[in-house]
């Protein structure tokens, strides 16, 4: 297998209080959980087109606590924080998470690490406390400013095409 | 109706109550042809959940195409001093 560079994620809703997030990567599963979860090299990615990671605090154990923050950017930063609650290096982790412009909304996310042929299938399936939060972080793909970087973000989608 | 009976491999009262929801919403048309029953899928209404979708699938996209990044320099790294682990 393997053609294309892995291929996209797929987000979809399996119930009103649920995000799943799915993508295949073209390494190993021990090499994706290191990628996820340390600290110089989440900050590399976590943030994507949308700005400089400038915080990534991991203190990977259970009950131990993470922090990241990005300046986006149009300036102003975003937070996200929470704890880790399973800790099963390469296989799964299980933490809760905050968005701290909208702290009462607390989630519940279970990253599954799933290796096949060497290549990793991950998984993140968010469970949210109701559907109103649910449709709050998807909406949260449209706000705060980023429409800018999600137009320039299309054109080079479409230019890949 | 056998068909998609014979497809999704469910029992045929629970396939009917789908197909009944499905045809409420208007994602799923049907007509009467002699004795069998033809469903056809309609999938626009679920376009404007796709778009709202889509945007922020997008995020995690660009997110994890900077992963790939990081992934094959680890992947070099290994490569470049030993073979052992896993």
């Amino acid at each position: 297998m393997a053609k294309t560079s892995s291929g996209t994620a797929l987000v979809t809703l399996p119930t009103d209080t649920q995000i799943l997030i799915t993508r295949e990567f073209d390494a190993p599963r021990h090499l994706v959980y290191k990628a996820y979860t340390t600290p110089e090299l989440i900050k590399r990615w976590w943030s994507g087109d949308r700005g400089e990671v400038t915080k990534a605090d991991v203190d990977l154990r259970v009950g131990g606590k993470w922090r990241y923050v990005m300046t986006a950017n149009g300036g102003f930063e975003v937070g996200f924080h929470g704890e880790y609650r399973e800790v099963v290096p390469n296989d799964r982790l299980v933490t809760t998470e905050v968005y701290e412009g909208m702290p009462e909304g607390e989630a519940v996310v279970t990253h599954t690490f799933s290796e096949k042929d060497g290549h990793t299938t991950l998984t993140i399936l968010m469970q949210l406390q109701s559907q109103a939060d649910r449709d709050a972080v998807i909406n949260s793909g449209m706000e705060g400013g980023m429409q800018e970087a999600m137009d320039h973000l299309e054109q080079v989608a479409v230019s890949l095409r | 109706m056998n068909d998609l009976v014979r497809l999704v491999g469910l029992a045929q009262p629970l396939v009917s109550k789908h197909l009944r929801v499905l045809r409420e919403v208007g994602l799923v048309g049907v007509r009467d042809e002699g004795r069998q029953r033809m469903y056809s899928v309609n999938g626009q209404p679920l376009k404007p959940i796709h778009d709202w979708v889509k945007t922020y699938e997008r995020s995690w996209s660009r997110r994890f195409d900077r992963l790939d990044v990081v992934l094959e320099e680890l992947k070099e790294v290994k490569e470049d001093d030993d073979g052992e682990d896993e």
